[in-house]
Order: structure tokens, then sequence, then C-alpha cells
């Protein structure tokens, strides 16, 4: 059951020489013809490159080179530029791009020699939370193939669920990492801002896109985030700040750790069903012996709000970039220049990302800046300093990632509205820059549920702790959607 | 009625850094297109843009010169607008909190009053690529090799009244950016050039007119001429009844006139915000600092102290300091050889003809500072005259060595043996009797006719001085 | 705040998106309820507080002036849709 092992249980494998890294990527390839037809989490299948990058594992793993990692195959967002491989952001505008640079976190990847199993779909852009705003289809949530996986992250986070991947990156501007790993009931950790470098990371918005791991446990993902985290010259907002060892804390104990419980998070809006799940993980801490404090983050309800004009604001300037001349799509026969632009816009942008574009012009245009611009940047520090407070007093808040389980395909496509509130939880960090998790606590009617921990900035050390402890005393980052189990010759 | 022109200048220099504002391609002149725009400014998607270091101290750097605060901290801005040669679809340039704040420059007037032209402030951005519109049936060709090159762009006041004003302060900011080492301000390469914000009014009212912004000018002529048409075309729409309406016009060189641009009909919101990519720009007081001690000394310093310390006349001081490698040059020469005068009058004088002919500047001089130092040492030792200095200065400018190679191979040393002189006037004596006795008749004109035929028969090789002393005493003996 | 179809013809012209006439009215809806959920911002007074720009407010780090990139254009152009001659190809530029 090659599939259900933790990175370190494969890595030792492939360590000692039980199990070969051709033998393993070919093991997830294998899953991935079995059951993507269904799920649909890859845009694209590299499996000739992967097989290729399994070869040299091998050799790097005989010869006693690499590290902990080498040999393990994952899963890219098709977010991050793959030389020589299609980068499509999940639109039609980049469905003819084949990247030719890489970005520094698959740069980083694969000089651990982890082979690249393929391109995970992903909301256009990274602008939505269902996964089906996609140009190349919905990704399936593979507890409920009728229900969203979440998004924008949804392909990274249901190939790990459904494990046709060992460990997959993601990206997160308002809880991209977060809320699908939720939703399909894996684990999933946003670094703080700048603590991954964003080089070769098609941006959306640029001061709170952020890359990080979803795996199937905390510890995988120490693991990863490891490997990627840390200074590039070539992003001048990634920081020069050391990278610890995440993995050598996780064990450390939690006795005294202060858990601050707003009470913004628990209030009119959450599924009772959820807030019991959530009240019962957060009993298993103080069984551990963490200490609980009611907080307050009162300005949590101007989160959406602030963040939907800046947002918009930057994706509306970021993607101007795509202009049909020197890359991606454009249109047949334009007639001029301005018709160029128009309809390479128009028909290659969907309609999710054309009204983000629009309110992120609106908001910016002449007589508008002041109201709402300016205004947001300001409600954004008011949030910000919401968790300077609260960090005063605790080592961690929690509370639940969605108000939610996963909604049904369909359900909320046609109200952008209703959908941008599943992200209640999740943005305020984004506006903050701070760290935060979600792992799956006790599912709610089969559905998975997420525990959101969140920590000061640079604190994601501590976030994996109090994570992998969970994780330590209770199982439920063991289940697996039984629908995808099938095969398990490994 | 009587008319009055206000104009105000927005100059884009390009500093003269070897990478771009944001990205390590190259920005040397002239390359193949497209060879020079990298992943960043080709706008690649999930690109990030990193400052360049320099193109930070040279702003500060003019800053500093002229008298300007330098910001503490200043903040990149994206003006967001769709143009081809555009690849981002917005320009990072800086907007309500420039690097470079309020200044000033004083400009000399035809009458030789000065005027000082305040300086709104001086701001880093990216240059644009270039479009090219002639090769391709239909469409235009983009070549992105000057995306991202770093621009100052200066802003001044609307403080000048005419074009030939407008002139000299471009001129004046042109020679500073050059004397700076900011910027190689060569024009037909567009590393110097200028919008022109042009309007009108009745002398003696006070608010400014409509205004036209003439764009991209690249030569100091163009801008006169520029000028001057914009004038006379608002005066006559104004004196016809009409009105001025606020447009960007393109100025023709071919048919010496402006018209209005089509791709800047629609008004534009260029929606500025602060780019999130690049966090607010620190100077702090020791990167200042840093600056000020590598500060060249300014050329309104230079003049100063060129006329005080070398006795140079205003003209003389204007021509040595019209560039830094001119300065430096009549400075080597001058303190090399001991006396500024000579040093002054050749540089000036047969060093600038030849230079002017062969159209080179002066750091292409094929004589250098040195060999004419060395050469003017020779005639203040008086191993050659003046005007044997004339010959040696053409064969060295012809590369056939310094002056002493030359004096020696050419045999062009002076005569200053007694003796030999005597010999030679003797000869001529001999050979002239008839002007001899003209002579001590009472025709002393004639010394010149004598002094001639002795420089010639000694090829001019005799000491003037010595032949004249030496003719007066055998002539009136 | 409620946004007119001008108005949403106008933005799009601006943002460069060509949108069909018979979705217009749909997107001024859509523009307007988002812009009704951000309105929610006015409820607070912001008069004194600083705008935060950036989640990390440190200074900017620069770079040396180095050339780095070695530009292979054929690279970059295959990816190109219209190129000629090293140049990209753009319908005629009027000026």
């Amino acid at each position: 059951m090659m599939h259900t092992k933790s990175l370190s249980e494969l890595s030792t494998a492939l360590q000692k020489g039980s199990l070969s890294s051709v033998e393993l990527t070919q093991h997830y390839l294998d899953r991935i013809e079995k059951y993507d037809s269904v799920l649909n989490c890859f845009v694209t299948v590299t499996a000739e490159q992967a097989l290729n990058s399994a070869k040299q594992a091998d050799v790097m793993l005989a010869k006693g080179e690499g590290n902990a990692l080498t040999g393990i195959p994952l899963g890219q967002k098709d977010i991050f530029c793959t030389n020589g491989v299609r980068t499509a952001c999940g639109s039609k505008m980049l469905d003819n791009f084949i990247a030719p640079y890489n970005a520094t976190v698959v740069e980083k990847l694969n000089a651990c020699g982890m082979p690249m199993l393929g391109k995970l779909n992903m909301d256009e852009f990274a602008m939505g939370s269902s996964t089906e705003s996609s140009f190349y289809g919905a990704t399936k949530n593979p507890w409920d193939t009728a229900r969203v996986p979440g998004g924008s992250s949804g392909g990274s986070a249901a190939a790990v669920a459904a494990r046709l991947v060992p460990i997959a990156t993601a990206t997160d501007t308002g809880g991209s990492i977060r809320q699908p790993a939720a939703l399909c009931g894996v684990t999933g950790i946003k670094p703080t801002y700048g603590r991954v470098s964003r080089w070769g990371m098609i941006a959306y918005a640029s001061s709170f896109d952020q890359a990080g791991p979803i795996a199937a446990s905390a510890e995988d993902c120490a693991l990863l985030l490891g490997a990627i985290a840390g200074f590039d010259e070539k992003d001048s907002t990634s920081i020069e700040h050391d990278v610890p060892n995440y993995t050598a804390g996780l064990n450390d104990s939690l006795q005294g750790l202060k858990i601050g419980l707003p009470r913004e998070y628990f209030g009119e809006g959450l599924d009772p069903a959820i807030a019991s799940v959530i009240n019962a993980a957060i009993d298993s801490y103080k069984a551990m012996g963490a200490e609980i404090v009611e907080i307050s983050l009162p300005n949590t309800h101007l989160a959406i709000p602030a963040y939907y004009v800046l947002a918009p604001a930057e994706c509306s300037s970021n993607l101007s970039r795509f202009d049909g001349v020197r890359y991606g799509y454009r249109c047949k026969n334009p007639e001029n220049l301005d018709d160029m632009y128009m309809r390479s816009r128009g028909e290659a942008f969907g309609e999710e990302v054309k009204r983000r574009i629009m309110v992120g012009t609106y908001a910016l245009s002449a007589g508008y800046y002041d109201a709402y611009y300016l205004k947001a940047q300001k409600i954004r520090r008011l949030i910000s300093d919401d968790f300077t407070q609260a960090f005063k007093q605790v080592d961690v808040i929690m509370g639940p990632t969605t108000p939610t389980t996963a909604f049904k395909l369909g359900e909320k496509s046609n109200d952008n509205i209703s959908m941008y509130l599943a992200d209640i939880y999740t943005i305020a960090l984004n506006l903050a820059g701070l760290p935060g998790m979600s792992l799956p606590v006790e599912a709610v009617a089969g559905l998975p549920v997420g525990l959101q921990i969140i920590a000061n900035h640079f604190e994601e050390g501590k976030l994996l702790n109090v994570a992998h402890q969970y994780q330590q005393q209770t199982a439920w980052h063991q289940q697996m959607p039984a629908a995808f189990m099938d095969i398990d010759k490994g | 009625m009587a008319w009055e022109t206000v104009i105000g200048l927005e100059i884009h220099t390009q500093l003269a850094t070897n990478s771009k504002l944001f990205s390590g391609a190259a920005t040397a002149y002239g390359a193949e297109p497209n060879t020079q725009a990298c992943e960043v400014d080709l706008a690649l998607p999930g690109v990030l843009p990193v400052m360049n270091k320099e193109a930070l101290r040279m702003a500060a750097m003019f800053g500093l010169a002229i008298g300007a605060p330098v910001a503490k901290h200043s903040v990149f801005a994206r003006k967001n607008y769709f143009y081809p040669d555009l690849p981002q679809g917005y320009q990072i340039s800086q907007f309500d909190r420039p690097t470079v704040e309020k200044g000033e420059i004083n400009i000399t007037l035809g009458n030789g009053e000065t005027k000082t032209i305040g300086v709104t402030r001086a701001h880093l951005e990216q240059d644009a690529g270039k479009s090219l519109h002639e090769d391709f049936q239909g469409f235009t060709g983009i070549d992105l090799n000057r995306s991202g090159t770093p621009l100052l762009e200066i802003v001044s006041e609307p403080d000048m009244r005419s074009a030939k004003e407008a002139v000299a302060y471009m001129k004046k900011i042109h020679e500073l950016v050059q004397y700076l080492g900011i910027s190689d301000g060569n024009m037909a390469e567009g590393s110097f050039r200028c919008d022109a914000n042009v309007s009108v009014r009745l002398v003696g009212q006070e608010e400014f007119g409509t205004r036209a912004e003439i764009k991209n000018l690249n030569s100091f002529r163009f801008i006169e001429r520029a000028i001057n048409h914009e004038v006379e075309r608002q005066i006559d729409i104004i004196e016809a009844g009409g009105e001025v309406i606020q447009q960007t016009r393109l100025y023709d060189p071919d048919k010496d006139e402006t018209r209005a641009m089509r791709s800047k009909e629609e008004a534009n919101d260029y929606r500025y915000f602060p780019d999130p990519d690049l966090l607010p720009l620190e100077i702090t007081a020791e990167f200042l600092e840093e600056v000020r001690k590598i500060l060249p000394e300014l050329p309104d310093q230079k003049r100063l102290r060129f006329k005080q310390e070398y006795s140079l006349s205003d003209f003389d001081a204007e021509v040595l300091t019209s560039s830094r490698a001119m300065a430096e040059y009549f400075e080597t020469v001058a303190q090399g050889c001991g006396d500024a005068k000579q040093a002054a009058n050749w540089v000036t004088g047969s060093l600038a003809a030849y230079l002017n002919k062969q159209e080179l500047s002066i750091s292409e001089s094929p004589v250098s500072a040195n060999d004419l130092t060395g050469m003017i040492k020779r005639i203040l030792d008086n191993t050659i005259s003046g005007n044997i200095a004339k010959q040696v200065f053409e064969a060295m400018a012809k590369g056939e060595g310094d002056a002493d190679t030359v004096i020696e191979s050419k045999g062009l040393k002076q005569i200053t043996d007694s003796g030999a002189i005597e010999a030679i006037i003797d000869e001529i004596i001999a050979n002239n009797a008839g002007q001899v006795e003209q002579y001590r008749a009472g025709k002393e004109k004639l010394l010149g006719f004598f002094v001639g035929q002795v420089m010639k028969a000694s090829r001019g090789k005799a000491n003037p001085g010595q032949v004249n002393q030496l003719l007066k005493q055998k002539l009136s003996g | 705040m409620s946004l007119t179809v001008k108005d949403v013809k106008q933005i799009a012209h601006l943002a460069r998106l060509s949108i069909d006439d018979d979705n217009v009215q749909t997107y001024a809806d859509n523009l307007s309820g988002i812009l009704a959920l951000v309105a929610q911002m006015n409820e607070v007074d912001t008069d004194a507080i600083e705008p935060m720009y950036h989640p990390q407010e440190v200074m900017q780090r620069l770079r040396d002036d180095k050339v780095t990139e070695q530009v292979e254009r054929e690279r970059f152009q295959k990816i190109a849709p219209v190129t000629e001659a090293g140049l990209y190809l753009v319908p005629k530029v009027i000026e």
C-alpha cells in the first residue's frame, strides 16, 4: 500500500533500496490513469518526464546522495511555471503556454530529485473557491464526486485526498490552500508572506500570494516546506530569514500552549455540526495540556470586503500582461490593435476573472481610489492590528477553516457573492501576511472538516508542531475516500 | 496683442547602468531586436522585478546636484495602460513619492543674465520598448530591448518663457547628467529626450493658458522649432477666436509641424497604485553620505574655480568646462606644464580646431593630455618656438609620436647657439646689401624682412628672440 | 454604489475586455453586488488609520548592477503568436 504511507516511510524505503523511485512513480501514474478521469485533478500528466526523473533519483539514491524527499513524486499546481511543460493556470489564455523557465519552487523540488507527476487543476488564475472556474473543467471532491473540492488549489487537495500524489504544491491568496485542504480532508499550510519565493508563480494578487504544500499530514508538510522555503534573490519580497528544521520541533510538548479562540469565528454562519467537531478537537488540545483563551478579532467581518477591493485591484494590473502579443491567446483576425486587446482578453478570460479585473479597474480608477483602494488598505491595517493584539495573549489561534463542508458542484457557481463568503475565516490571514494551516478533524455526514490554526509571522514551526501533536493523538488525517482505495497492490 | 509663452519640460534621461532597472538584462544600445529582453522585460507570467541599486545611487546623485531633498522613503507605483511596447501593461514609475524632490537649476540667458528654473521632481521609471512601423504591411514590429531600461524623469516647473530658455535649460541638464556620469546623454540614441508642455497667455495675465504636450523631442534644434511652431499655432487659434484644447501632439521634423496623436485621444486613467511587488525604497543617511563623497565638482563650481585659479577669461572658462572630459584634459595639461595660459590657448585653439574638423570628442583626441603637456614644456624650455610647436602638434595628431620624438625625428630643435645664428645673419647681410643700406638710412621697418629671411634660412628653428637681438646689433654695426 | 450598463462598458474598455452586449447587464448586477459587499467598509471611520500597503512593512532589497541574463530570443519567441525578423508583430499602431 505505497500510497497510504507517509513521506518519511516512503523515504526510508527509498533510502534502504526496498523501493525504487521508478516503482513508486509508476504506482502513482497508474492510480492517476485509473482515477483521474473521474476526479479531473490533473490538467497535464507528465508521465514520461516523471519516469525519467525517477530514474535519475534512483541513481542519486544508489550513490547515497539526495535527501529525505529524493525519489518521492509530487504534483505541481498549474500556477507554477515549469520549463518545457504547459503552464495554463486554469485559463484558456495560457492553454498554449509552454513555460520557458522554472519557478523557484519547481527548481528547488527538481533539485531534491522529486519526479513531477503532472500539473494540477485550479480555479482560473487562482480566482475561486471551488475549482469550477478552471478552463479544464471542475475537479471533483473524492469524498463525494458530486461536490466541489474547494479552491483554488482544488486539484492539489483532491489529488492528495485520493492519494493520486503523495504530496502537492499549492498557493494561497485568500484561503486557496487551507479551504480545499479542509474540504478534501487533507493537511495544508500557508506560510508567512515572503517565506517561499514567488518567482515563477503566476501572480493573482502580489501582496497576498504565497505558496505552500498540501499533504496527508503535518509531518509531510514539514518536509516539503523545508525544501521550498527560503530567501530568493529573484523575489525582493522573499525574506532573508533562516529556515528552521521544521521536522525537528514536531514532537515538542504542547503543555502550557495558549490557544486563542476568536469569538467571531464561532458565531452566526457557522454550521453547528462543524462547531461541534471543532470544539471536540479543541478538547483534545486541552487534554494535551493546552490552555484555552477566548479572544476577539473585532474586524473579522471586514476582511472579505477589504480583500475584494485589494485582490481585484492587484489582479487587474497583474493580468494586463496577457495581451496576445508575446505569448498566450490571440484572437483570430484582429481588425486593429484595440480589437486585438479587447477580443484576445475577452475571449480567453473566464467570467470570474473578468469580474475581478473589472472590480479592480473600477476601484483604482480616477475618483474612486480613496473610497475603495485606500479605504481597504486602512481596513487591512485594522485587521492586522487585531492579530497583533491577539498574539500578545496567545501562542496560536484556532477555529474552523470553513463555515460549511464541501458544497455541491454548481451550487454556488452562479452566485459569486456566496462563493466569496466561503473564505470568511481564511482571508484575514492573507491581509496580515500571517501563516495558517488546516488539518482534518472528525468528518460531518461523511464530509471532511478542517481545523484552522493561525500563528504569528514566521512561526510555521509552531503551527506544524501543534498540528502534528493532534495527528499523533487522532487518526482523522488517515481517513481516505474508500472509492479510490481499491487497487492497493503495493 | 502681446503674448507670453509658458513652457515646462519633462526630460527623460536614460541612466548609464549596465543592467536594467528591474532585471539583469544588458542595456547596451543597438543589439539585434529582442536579444536584450529577458523574462522580466518580456513580462512573462510569474516574473518579479528586483531593483538595481546603481540606478538609485544615480538618482540620489542628481538630487544632490540640484540641491533637492532626496526622499528617505520613495515608492514605486504602477501606471496602468495598454500599449504593445509596454509588456507588463503598466509602467513601473514613481507617482506621489518620487526619489528626488524639489530643486533648481540656473540658466544663462542671451543677455548674460542668470535665471533660476525650478525642478519640481525627478523620479525613477522603466523605459518602454520600441515600435517599428515601417517594415511590415499592416503590422507594427515590437522590439523590447529598451524595455525596462532605467530612466530618470526630470520634471521642471513651468518657468520658461521662450523656446530659447527651454533649450538653455535642457542643455544645462544635459551637461549636468553627463558631468555626473549618470547618463551618456546621447540624444541620437534616445538616451536624452523630452516632452514639452507649451501654453500661451496674454502678457500680464495671471492664470496659465491651456497647454499642449509635445512628445519625444530628441534634439535641441527640434525642441526650439517645435515649441516655436506650437506657440504660433496656439496664438493663431486664439486670435481667430478659437480655443486651444489640451492634447498630446507629436512633432514631425520633416514637415516642421506638430499634430495631435491619435493614440492619446482617449483621456487616460492610469490607475496609479503602489507596486505590490516592490516595497518602499529606503535611502539611509549613510547611503546618501557615500553618494555625496563621490559627487564630482559641478559645472558652475568648476567654471568659477577655473576663472579664479587659472585666471581664465569667461569665454575660456566656459569652453574648458563644457564637459567633464574637457575640463579634466585642461587641468591635466595646465598642472603638468605649469602654465595655465599656454594650456588654455592650446586646448581652446589648435586642439579644439583639430577635434572640430575631425568631428572627434575630447575623449577621442589622438593627442593625449600628457602629449600636449610634453609639447608645451618644450616651448617653455625654449627647445621649440610657438610656431614650430604647431608642426609638432600636427605630427602628434597624425600619430607620429610624442613631442620629443617628433622634435628629434624632424630635427625641429630650436637653434640657440649664437655663433650659428650669427653665421646665418652674416650671410643674409652679405646677400642683401641694398636692404642693409636702406635700413641703416633709417627704414627700420625692414627689420621684419631680415627676421623673416633668417627664420627661413634656419627653417624656423632659430630662436626668434636671439635673432631679433643679434640682427639689431649687426645691422646697426 | 450601483453600476450602470454604461459604466460597465467604460470599465471593460479601460481593462480591454470585450463583453457581449447580452452580458453587460449581468456584469452590471454582479459588479454592483460586489460593490455592495465592499461597502461594509464604510461603517468604520478610518480617518486616523495609516494604510497598510503590504504585509511586510520593511524596506526594499536592491541588487547590484550586473548583467546576469543571456537572452535566447528563439526560445522566448517560440511561444509568441506572431513574430518576424525577431520582432513581435501586432496590428498596425497609429501614433
